[in-house]
């Protein structure tokens, strides 16, 4: 029973890892794609891992697994937001669809690369 | 199960290595190259070697995509003066 | 039933690495390409515990940590790179 449960919290989660990888594929711009490739895979990859470390549970891995998924939300936001500081400072547009650039509009008010 | 896993992880390695040889830009190559070795760690490990599999993760797609982009930005620092 | 159920889990995963593989051939920028390399991680890190798990060898976790750990240190690498030059 407790193996079936897991299983069904790892669909769920690879469902996630997938709509992720969709997104990456069909979203206009970088910025969209990395808001798309990071949130939906974090959450996808705590799902998946926790429905392993629930349906296995008899081969005691379950700390490891742990470790892995607090070492994965604390880092996967970081990289992700130095890619997308480094994407703007390299001067990559938005699209056209979109309203506001508040860290342009502050460069321009300061002068200065922040 | 794992058939269709070691298939799959292979044909992405084939169209990696070629995307790391014929790409002009040398960043993008280095990236392609950090993809093979994570495929190839994930076959080490299906091999069942996962000492090798830690090595390969550590070294080929850490320390070797850390040495090319320093030597890249040597180049450019380089050429530019 | 169960057994099952993560073997179509592990399927659904390999797929979206196949896609990511598509961004990564056609992305137009760097850093298009760099996102498709942190998700190939992040998928390729559950698939190893999924398969430390299916062949029930504990050990086989500790190369999902060391992958995790050395692959943030690749893309902040690539991130500073792009940014100002290592």
């Amino acid at each position: 029973m407790l193996m079936l449960i897991g299983s069904l919290i790892t669909l769920i989660g690879s469902i996630f890892l997938f709509l992720g990888a969709l997104g990456i594929l069909r979203m206009p711009d970088v910025y969209n794609r990395m808001q798309a490739g990071t949130k939906a895979t974090t959450l996808g990859t705590i799902l998946f891992l926790a429905g392993l470390a629930l349906g296995y549970s008899h081969c005691t891995c379950w700390p490891r697994i742990l470790t892995l998924i607090l070492f994965i939300v604390f880092t996967n936001p970081i990289s992700s937001h130095a890619l997308a500081r480094a994407a703007h400072h390299i001067g990559i547009n938005l699209t056209e669809k979109s309203v506001t650039d508040k860290l342009a509009e502050d460069e321009a008010e300061n002068g200065e690369k922040l | 199960m794992i058939t269709i896993i070691v298939i799959v992880l292979g044909l992405i390695m084939i169209i990696a290595a070629f995307l790391a040889i014929y790409q002009k830009n040398l960043v993008a190559a280095v990236i392609s190259a950090g993809v093979i070795s994570l495929l190839a760690s994930i076959l080490y490990l299906l091999l069942a070697a996962p000492d090798v599999a830690m090595t390969e993760a550590a070294i080929g797609s850490g320390l070797t995509t850390v040495v090319f982009l320093y030597a890249i930005s040597k180049i450019k620092k380089k050429d530019g003066e | 039933m169960a057994e099952i159920i993560y073997n179509i889990s592990a399927i659904i995963a390999l797929a979206g690495m196949i896609i990511a593989l598509y961004r990564m051939v056609k992305g137009p920028s760097i850093a298009d390409k760099a996102i498709a390399l942190d998700v190939m991680t992040i998928i390729s890190i559950s698939l190893i515990v999924y398969i430390a798990a299916i062949s029930q060898k504990i050990i086989y976790t500790d190369v999902a940590l060391v992958y995790a750990l050395i692959s943030f240190i690749g893309v902040i690498a690539i991130a500073r790179y792009l940014e100002r030059g290592l």
